[in-house]
Order: structure tokens, then sequence, then C-alpha cells
């Protein structure tokens, strides 16, 4: 399989979490937008370090191991991300009983 | 096949009205993603991220959409030129990075499909526990520190 079409795919995926970002006003929503972009990523990490041991032959087998464990801790940093800003999302709710983001323009109201 | 499935359930997930279809299209696109983990031969990522992303934090998102119970008159929708805006830009980078790698030396390149065994458990787990132990052992904290923050802060003040 081409690495072409990986890397299509996730630069689609990365835009479509972009586009979600910039249009929606839901802080949910833009918060899974951005998990989306991490996913694209990973995909995009997994597929280069398949690329990179084929490059590399079948002498040396561990080359690419290095890219498919930053994929793992990229899921590690997203998994305390995602229980730090519910927390957030949650308590900001709890304040202004919205979870727009427009009416989050001010730290302090 | 299984990009289609990915790419279309992406696009659902920003456009459905309701937060609760869009989690659950954004579990499709992650079952898609993991198929592609599978087809890559990295069997233990796939696995991982089908428990953590569209077990653990789908259930979490899930869960906050009940729990502040998000009806749809309140979320009014943003204005028309901001999302057109939006899209544009979106739109612009995707076809400014098309363009940008489309004739690159990646071209003859290739990723190695259903064979390899860098993906499985032993070589990664060797792997994690030589070289990358110092990251493992610090992201242990990063997790327990999130864990706290979130106690911290969800708790009634």
């Amino acid at each position: 399989m081409p690495i072409n079409y990986y890397i299509f795919l996730s630069i689609a995926l990365f835009c479509i979490g972009i586009v979600g970002v910039l249009t929606r006003r839901n802080a949910i929503i833009i918060f899974m937008c951005i998990e989306l972009m991490l996913n694209a990523v990973n995909l995009m990490f997994v597929a280069f370090s398949k690329m990179h041991h084929l490059a590399a032959g079948s002498g040396a087998s561990t080359v690419g191991t290095d890219g498919q464990l930053f994929v793992f801790f990229i899921m590690v940093v997203a998994a305390a991300e995602v229980s730090v800003g519910l927390a957030i999302i949650v308590m900001m709710y709890r304040n202004i009983h919205s979870v727009d983001v427009n009416f989050l323009n001010r730290l302090k109201h | 096949m299984l990009s289609v499935v990915a790419l279309f359930a992406a696009l659902m997930v920003i456009t459905s009205k309701n937060p609760v279809y869009s989690v659950l299209w954004l579990i499709v696109t992650f079952f898609a993603i993991s198929g592609h983990y599978i087809l890559l031969n990295a069997q233990f990522l796939a696995i991982v991220n089908i428990i953590v992303y569209a077990g653990a934090i789908m259930v979490l998102f899930l869960f906050v959409i009940m729990l502040i119970n998000l009806n749809k008159e309140s979320e009014p929708s943003r204005n028309r030129w901001v999302k057109m805006a939006g899209a544009v830009a979106g739109g612009c980078l995707l076809l400014v990075i098309v363009a940008a790698l489309k004739n690159t030396e990646f071209n003859d390149k290739s990723a190695e499909v259903v064979s390899g065994d860098i993906g499985l458990i032993k070589n990664l787990g060797k792997e994690l526990f030589t070289t990358f132990v110092v990251p493992f052992e610090i992201s242990s904290i990063l997790f327990l520190s999130a864990m706290v923050g979130a106690v911290l802060m969800g708790k009634k003040d």
C-alpha cells in the first residue's frame, strides 16, 4: 500500500477536525474534534513506522518500533487531557450554565 | 473502503446537530482507524485504540453530555458567515498540504501491510521497558496528576 494514501487520509481527517474546531461552538464538540486530529496524527505515525520498517529490510527488526510507542504515549496524554478537560467543562457548565465557547471570552465575570 | 467510512463518519461528527450523534459517529471513526491499524499489522495499537478511545474516552464524553443535559435550543447555530469562513479555511489548508506533498519523494515509498512483526505486543513491550522506560514512568506520574486535578476540579466548591 503506497504511503501516499495514508498521508492524504490523515491530512483529510486532520482538516475535518480543524473545520470542526473553527465552525462549532459547543465546547464538547470542539474537544471531540481535537481528539479526531490526534487520531489522524496517530494514523500517520503508524503508517510511517511501517514504512521505515519496510525500508530498513528484514535484518533490523526493531526499526520503527519507536513510532508506534510514540502513538502509545500520545494516547496516554490524550486520556489524561480528556479527563482534565471534561472536568473543566463540567465546572464551566456549573458556573455559567452553558457550554457555548462564545460566552467564555473573559476569565472573570 | 475503511477510509471512506472514516472520512464520512468524521464529516458527520462535525455536521450533526445533536452532540450524542456526534459522539456515536466519532466512535465509528475510531473503529475505522483501528481497522487501518489492523491492516498495518499494528495489533497492539488497534486493541489499545478500541479500549482507550472507543471504550473509555467516548463513554466519558457521553456521560458528560448526558450529565449536563444539552438540549436542542441550548445550542444556537453560529453565524453563517463564520461557518463558511471556517470551512473555507479548512479547505484551503487541505489543498495547500496536499499540493505541497503531492510530488515529494514519498511517492515511491510504501507501507508494509499485513506483515511485519513490530506491531506485536512482544516487540513493543520489549522496547517500551528498555529504551522508553523513563517516559513510561513519567507518563504514570502524569496520569496521577491528571486524576488528582480532575477530582479536585470536579469537587463541589
